[in-house]
């Protein structure tokens, strides 16, 4: 059964929504854009990289330095990672659930890698531990390497990434407030069993998606990364330092190969972040960042 | 058990939140902790619990001093307002929590576990929701899922905050019925906060009046309601009016002519005169009475009340009307008072 419409409802539209042609051009600009800068480009990665066939895209992925680059990076981003997300509930943990003298200072300094350029992150690390920097002395009489060389990495690579964590779960541990861990404890549980069993529960899916975001970062970083690596082949490059080099020796299909594994990383994590958001949108919804 | 709290202190920065807080409470009682927001109710039930604590005083339990136990080794059940339900957890294993909390030796097998349960859920009357999960549960539902978790951990006492505080008025007055049942099948000490007077009055064995971090009162609901000690619990505590006199050599003067007031001796000096609208016989105007104007005439509940001007600046009091004698609008009328309570004004 068809309702009959009476002749003059077309001529109301809901206050928020615009005219059509309006709606059209909005609409259009914003595919046109997404389209211009980012499935463009990402389409051209893709097919720069297959331009040869696809032996010589594999045959990248064979290359020593290559696969060096790419051990590195896994290798960055599994120390970086989880220091990062043992950080983040901790800072979140703090901030959100006690009161102490200096708070909003943490606060203000946890978001400081999200004002600050990474190159310049990188450079503080230079002048702090390079040979001629502030501990240069100390760590080259120790023999200890740490700018350009693996341990300056993960130290750019930290504070890169530093917030991600921590921001995702501040603002939903702050809503939670401290009532079921005051349940749990007047259940009888210790402090170790409350954090495991309502605590984590409780932030699981915000936990897992800063986790996500961090992870890419960690593998993406280029800025900060640059500054302390040394651009050393097969020892401190990185995949995105690796894909630049080759890029800068003409090797495009190299340079581009390299890149389509970051750009599926980047896809999947996309992915991976699109279903957890539809499924658990309420429990991740907090303050989105700058 | 019986608890015992005394001289208990508690501010939060420069604002005090408790001030001598006194109390001893019997084995077995159900007490209201009644009082206005920051009268510090909620604090001193905290402190019980072991969530908070005081700058001074000590809580007993039993006569054993608690005062430094924190809250896992008080053995006391907490229910919340909002419930704090384990919201990834089902309802069975919500209630099972505090069991399985236990040390390895005193922890009881899982069968005896479920046996637990599923006697709780059936003494909460919701023998079948065991395996459903809090978001699926109503607000009354899962308050009493939060009461059943609180008991499976066979809590020396029962400690509500504001457990009815976040349902809906119809649910408010069956959960009211359901905790006095409740207590009277378990027996449990049980203390509970309320900002509502009439949750107070109607469950509990006795009400403690709290007001800016102080106890005002601390009787049976039928003390608390008919002789009301100060001003405050007067007007917290049902309907009452005031009207101010002044005292000479034992007599009250309402503005230079003298009444007559339900009191046997009275201090001299300004005192405030307060009285319940039941308490008043409403009568044609005659020297000694509270004269006034009816001002206006209005139901409540099985009531029906006047409302008096009285004096030069013509203060608003209720009186309850009488039966066999209408009296309409801008009609002069005289008070009578059955019983009321006089207390002197500073200055």
């Amino acid at each position: 059964m068809t309702v009959e419409q009476p002749p003059t409802a077309q001529k109301f539209r809901s206050p928020t929504t615009e005219a059509p042609v309006v709606r059209l051009l909005l609409i259009g600009v914003a595919v046109f854009c997404m389209g211009l800068f980012f499935v463009l480009p990402m389409a051209v990665v893709f097919v720069e990289a297959f331009a040869r066939g696809v032996w010589p895209y594999l045959a990248n992925f064979v290359d020593p330095e290559v696969v060096a680059s790419i051990q590195l990076t896994l290798l960055v981003a599994a120390i970086t990672v989880p220091l990062n997300a043992l950080f983040g509930i901790s800072a979140a943990w703090a901030i959100a659930k006690f009161s102490f003298p200096g708070k909003t200072l943490l606060v203000t300094l946890i978001d400081l890698p999200f004002s600050v350029s990474p190159v310049v992150a990188g450079l503080i690390y230079v002048l702090l531990y390079g040979v001629n920097g502030v501990f240069g002395p100390w760590l080259v009489a120790h023999g200890i390497g740490i700018i350009f060389a693996v341990p300056g990495i993960v130290l750019a690579t930290i504070f890169v990434t530093f917030p991600f964590v921590a921001r995702e779960l501040i603002p939903l541990m702050q809503e939670q407030g401290v009532g079921d861990e005051e349940a749990a404890l007047s259940l009888g549980a210790s402090g170790l069993s409350t954090f495991l069993h309502t605590t984590l529960p409780n932030i699981r899916w915000a936990l897992l998606y800063g986790v996500l975001l961090c992870n890419a970062r960690a593998m993406g970083e280029f800025g900060a990364v640059s500054v302390v690596s040394g651009h050393l082949r097969g020892l401190t490059t990185t995949m995105p330092l690796q894909i630049e080099m080759s890029y800068n020796e003409y090797n495009f299909v190299g340079a581009f190969a390299t890149a389509t594994l970051l750009g599926a990383l980047a896809l999947v994590t996309l992915a991976i972040k699109t279903l957890l958001e539809t499924r658990y949108g309420d429990e991740i919804a907090g303050a989105r960042r700058v | 058990m019986n608890l015992e709290i005394g001289g208990l202190h508690k501010d939060y920065g420069k604002t005090p939140a408790l001030h001598d807080v006194n109390l001893s409470i019997r084995s077995g009682e159900l007490i209201a902790l009644l009082g206005p927001s920051g009268s510090g109710k909620t604090t001193l039930l905290r402190i019980i619990a072991g969530l908070d604590f005081p700058k001074s005083g000590h809580v007993l339990f039993g006569g054993e001093d608690a005062s430094h136990k924190r809250v896992q080794d008080r053995n006391v059940g907490f229910v919340f307002q909002h419930y704090a339900l384990f919201k990834h957890m089902s309802v069975f294993d919500n209630i099972a929590f505090g069991l399985r909390a236990r040390p390895r030796r005193a922890r009881p097998s899982e069968a005896e576990i479920a046996v637990r349960v599923n006697a709780l859920l059936e003494l909460v009357q919701l023998p079948d929701l065991a395996k459903r999960y809090p978001a699926q549960l109503s607000g009354g539902q899962r308050q009493r899922i939060a009461f059943a978790r609180a008991m499976a951990v066979e809590p020396r006492l029962l400690l509500l905050d504001e457990p009815f505080g976040a349902l809906d008025a119809k649910v408010r007055r069956e959960l009211r019925h359901w905790l006095r049942d409740l207590h009277t099948r378990t027996g449990h000490t049980t203390v509970f906060v309320t900002h509502d007077q009439d949750e107070a009055l109607e469950v509990a064995d006795r009400v403690v009046v709290m007001n800016k971090g102080k106890i005002e009162q601390i009787g049976a609901p039928d003390e608390v309601y008919d002789d009301p000690v100060s001003p405050f619990v007067y007007e917290f505590i049902g309907e009452s009016s005031r009207f101010d006199v002044e005292v000479f050599s034992g007599k009250p003067y309402f503005e230079e002519r003298p009444v007559g007031l339900p009191f046997n001796s009275l201090q001299d000096g300004p005192q405030a005169i307060y009285f319940r609208p039941q308490d008043t016989i409403v009568e044609e105007p005659t020297p000694g009475l509270i004269n006034g104007v009816v001002r206006g005439l209005r139901r409540s509940g099985a009531a029906r009340r006047l409302e008096l001007a009285i004096g030069a600046n013509e203060r608003i009091v209720e009186a309850e009307a009488p039966d066999d004698r209408h009296f309409g609008v801008g009609q002069r009328a005289g008070l009578r008072l059955k019983r009321g309570g006089a207390f002197a004004l500073a200055g």
